[in-house]
């Protein structure tokens, strides 16, 4: 199945939770926002916030800024 | 000299710098700890999924600086709103320097914009630093709209043009009942010296210091500016006069 992650296409063997993603893109959970379908995800609901397929997500963290 | 506080929180440094642009993370570190800042902005923006890079929070130590989520490249403030939950999410601050912006070539904020994403934000529990014009009315509009502070440019971003409507700058500083922060234009010391003496709260900038031959020495020139046009200002200007009067005595001159 197919999501959209971050603009581009991206495949995932079955639903998953937001924190299973994080896991399997090796980002660490602490130092990023998750936007799924178009609505921030708290830290608290990453276990339980499933991504399917035709999802979209969204995975931002801090860069240089003025 | 006193701390600035914004929003009930105090911060000892009213130089407020940014985190872009520097040749490397570790020359930005070094030129935090020159400027004596203790809040540094930083951009929200997508995670490169396909490249690992060096996280920009391994040069910042959070216990000592605090993180101001900024909303830039946002040019509606539909976007702006989004970003901004985003950065309070991955901040874990309800922080955000707002910016809307409005001109591809100037960075000019959009004022309608500007006025209704802070109105969203501030019902929805952020503390809203707007970035805008250098307006009376406007800033005035945004402290009603509940922004916790006021946040005129001085020039065009990243144009090191200096203040370029004091007179503006100051009617801001005696009008407004919210701190008002120089942000934009700045090019060298000099300009955030006039800004603070001029009546500023503080002085918010990147590219004066990131865009520096040296940038640490060039952080270090701001905060003794910024200070050096707090305390003149605290102090009490002179009025300026078109004719010169003497410093010295005229009686008793030899030869008289």
């Amino acid at each position: 199945m197919t999501i959209k992650l971050n603009g581009d296409r991206h495949e995932i063997a079955q639903p998953l939770s937001v924190s299973a993603l994080l896991v399997t893109l090796e980002i660490d959970a602490r130092r990023v926002a998750v936007e799924h379908n178009l609505a921030v995800v708290k830290k608290a609901a990453y276990d339980t916030s499933i991504v399917k397929d035709g999802d979209e997500v969204e995975i931002v963290n801090f860069v240089g800024g003025g | 000299m006193s701390d600035l506080v914004i929003a009930g929180r105090t911060f000892r440094s009213r130089l407020i710098v940014g985190t872009g642009k520097y040749p490397s993370h570790a020359i930005m570190k070094a030129a935090h700890e020159a400027s004596g800042a203790d809040m540094v902005t930083v951009a929200v923006r997508r995670v490169d999924i396909s490249r690992k890079t060096e996280s920009l929070l391994d040069y910042i130590d959070t216990a000592k600086i605090f993180l101001l989520p900024n909303t830039a490249a946002c040019y509606t403030a539909e976007d702006a709103i989004r970003t901004a939950r985003l950065g309070r999410e991955a901040g874990m601050s309800n922080w955000v320097k707002l910016e809307v912006i409005g001109d591809e070539q100037t960075l000019f904020p959009d004022n309608e914009g500007l006025l209704e994403a802070t109105r969203v934000l501030v019902k929805e529990g952020f503390i809203v630093l707007p970035y805008t014009n250098d307006d009376p009315v406007m800033c005035r509009k945004l402290a009603e709209a509940g922004a916790a502070a006021v946040m005129p440019l001085g020039a065009p971003i990243g144009s090191g043009l200096g203040i370029q409507n004091p007179n503006n700058i100051r009617i801001i500083r005696e009008q407004a009942k919210v701190p008002v922060i120089v942000d934009a234009g700045v090019g060298t010391a000099s300009d955030a010296a006039v800004a603070m003496e001029l009546g500023a709260d503080g002085v918010l900038m990147n590219t004066a210091i990131a865009g520096a031959t040296d940038p640490v020495s060039m952080a270090r020139a701001m905060k003794l500016a910024v200070e050096a046009g707090r305390l003149a200002y605290l102090a009490g200007r002179i009025p300026r006069k078109s004719y010169a009067t003497a410093s010295s005595p005229l009686q008793g001159v030899v030869g008289s």
